[in-house]
């Protein structure tokens, strides 16, 4: 039922199925293991020297963020399984990011108003973590929200750069928010995993994050002269990526990030 | 190469102030005056490294999605990203030199600068991730701890930070390659395949042989290299050869005999045929590494432009209002 006995110090983990927090925990890490590892394709091939450096930050971050939250997912779990186990020999539909975060790099612009769409549901929801009666999880969430805040300041100047830049980047923005869009609409549509984690007092109404979220987004958008599509967010019938429904982009990714650790079962690296 | 056009013949009176200061070491700083061919051949040097630390990112790069732990790969992204920091600082050395970083980013693209022939062999496995830790960064520290001592102020004070932080890649890459060596037997296979790839091609990381190395002479004496590719060479392979033994390693060398008398691991030929080769153009890797810069470079002009047009902009809304 509940985690691991907690020390005196730290509220103790509520009593909520056990699979509901592994679920949610899960998700939070997955969705940062994969654009971590998207954001990393940059890595060396970057338009310019300091944007190298930047997205490898943000990167690092997102893993390391990935790393804490999916340990934690593997102790809640009470399998044995670590970060490793969980990143590494786990199938696509076991995954639990959701859909934006795994579409490929695409362009410079896709890679940044991608970013973009995501730090500042980062910035919202890891706000609203850091309130979470769990207190490891609470903890983790004030540690990332303060790189989330960095990352949000770097893909938000650069919308700004690309959409007010020169008549190409403006196009190449406005098409990446046209694509992007319809991914959204998944970050905010609570089931029961949330509904539970809600009631627990460990996550936020997640609903109700979305109009900061849209307000943010669209105040950026805006004085980046740039739109935000008519169409609606789609919500999956199947729920996405957050139920396992995954594009079919994320099974090459994990087929490339999985390759070393699985032709090697049981070493160590 | 810029050292093969004519220079200008400098002033007497300031050529020999000039090397009177290098002969009691002091440093030279970018508003000093300086011999014409000093601050060529420096920018050579300098430029030649910057390049290598941005074209270096590539053969580990290639590794960075595949790393087989997240501690890995997180150490991995790191050490890619201060391949980038160290090219950006040395580009900005160079630029004390009066030349601009976007002049020689060009040169490089259009083949005519060099960089490390190491860089042009491929990574073929996890392995290659520790053996290029291990002894293409112990190299390039052998080196670089020298260079902390040249003459011109600005790169040794770039090689001191420099060679701080390749300590602790060498250290990471090494400790990769001990887990490798102790682990599983087809690990071992990969990392022993690792080390018969890079040792020769990490020899001549040191550069031509003394005696067909046309610039030393002249940079032994102006302070800018303090030791030959020769001796650093072999201070490389007295540091390496304990190192492999430690963790069961074979170096692909069989000539290598300990000479008691002058303390040295003697090594065999190295082959300057391939090395020639290799800095001809004509290694593995060299159109690859090349085509992957000048495709990040015309991939990124509509970026750049955009950014130059905003800031265009923002300064002229700034000087209206």
């Amino acid at each position: 039922m509940s985690g691991p006995a907690a020390p005196p110090s730290v509220a103790p983990v509520p009593a909520v199925p056990t699979n509901a927090l592994v679920e949610y925990l899960l998700r939070l890490g997955d969705d940062r293991l994969v654009l971590g590892h998207r954001v990393s394709e940059w890595c060396g091939h970057g338009p310019i020297l300091e944007e190298d450096i930047a997205l490898s930050n943000v990167s690092l971050d997102l893993l390391g963020q990935a790393t804490m939250l999916l340990r934690l997912a593997g102790d809640a779990e009470g399998r044995g399984r670590n970060e490793d186990a969980l990143a590494y020999f786990r199938e696509v539909v076991e995954f639990r990011n959701c859909q934006l975060v795994e579409l490929p790099k695409g362009d410079f612009a896709f890679t940044i108003a991608r970013q973009f769409l995501f730090d500042v549901y980062a910035v919202v929801m890891l706000d609203a973590l850091t309130g979470s009666i769990h207190g490891e999880l609470a903890a983790i969430a004030a540690k990332s929200l303060k790189e989330a805040k960095y990352h949000v300041r770097h893909s938000g100047e650069w919308m700004l750069r690309l959409g007010d830049g020169t008549d190409e980047s403006h196009r190449r923005v406005q098409k990446a928010i046209d694509d992007l869009w319809r991914f959204t609409g998944e970050l905010f549509a609570p089931d029961d995993v949330d509904r539970a984690m809600q009631a627990a007092g460990i996550g936020p109404d997640l609903a109700a994050l979305r109009p900061t979220w849209e307000s943010l987004v669209r105040d950026v958008v805006s004085r980046a002269t740039l739109t935000i599509p008519n169409d609606l967010p789609r919500v999956a019938s199947t729920r996405g990526g957050r139920t396992g429904s995954h594009t079919e982009y994320l099974g090459h990714m994990l087929a490339e990030m999985q390759i070393i650790a699985r032709s090697h079962p049981g070493a160590t690296w | 190469m810029t050292q093969t056009r004519t220079v200008p013949a400098d002033d007497p009176t300031k050529s020999a102030a000039f090397e009177a200061r290098i002969a009691a070491g002091e440093s030279i700083e970018p508003k000093d005056w300086m011999p014409e061919k000093y601050r060529r051949q420096l920018v050579r040097m300098m430029s030649q490294h910057a390049h290598s630390e941005i074209v270096g990112m590539l053969p580990e790069a290639n590794w960075i999605t595949r790393a087989p732990s997240l501690r890995r790969k997180i150490s991995l992204i790191a050490k890619v990203q201060d391949e980038a920091g160290h090219g950006l600082y040395i580009y900005c050395g160079t630029e004390t030199l009066g030349v601009d970083r976007s002049e020689l980013i060009q040169q490089l693209l259009d083949g005519t600068a060099k960089y490390s022939s190491i860089f042009n062999y491929p990574t073929l496995s996890w392995a290659d991730m520790g053996v290029i830790g291990w002894f293409v960064d112990g190299a390039a520290i052998v080196n670089q701890t020298v260079l902390a001592k040249a003459s011109y102020g600005p790169y040794a004070r770039a090689m001191i930070r420099v060679c701080k932080e390749e300590n602790f890649h060498k250290r990471q890459g090494y400790e990769i390659v001990a887990t490798l060596a102790n682990g599983t037997p087809a690990q071992r296979a990969m990392v022993q395949d690792a080390v018969n790839r890079w040792w020769w091609p990490s020899l001549m990381m040191f550069g031509p042989s003394d005696t067909d190395s046309p610039n030393t002479a002249e940079l032994i004496r102006w302070k800018v290299k303090r030791k030959t590719n020769d001796e650093l060479r072999q201070r490389f392979v007295n540091l390496t050869v304990p190192q492999a033994t430690a963790v069961n390693l074979t170096l692909p060398d069989p000539d290598m005999t300990y000479n008691a008398e002058s303390e040295n691991w003697e090594f065999g030929a190295i082959d300057w045929e391939e090395f020639h080769q290799v800095i001809r153009g004509n290694g593995p890797c060299n159109r690859e590494r090349l085509d992957a810069r000048r495709l990040a470079h015309d991939e990124g002009a509509w970026v750049r432009a955009a950014a130059a047009a905003y800031a265009a902009r923002q300064r002229t809304a700034s000087e209206a209002a």
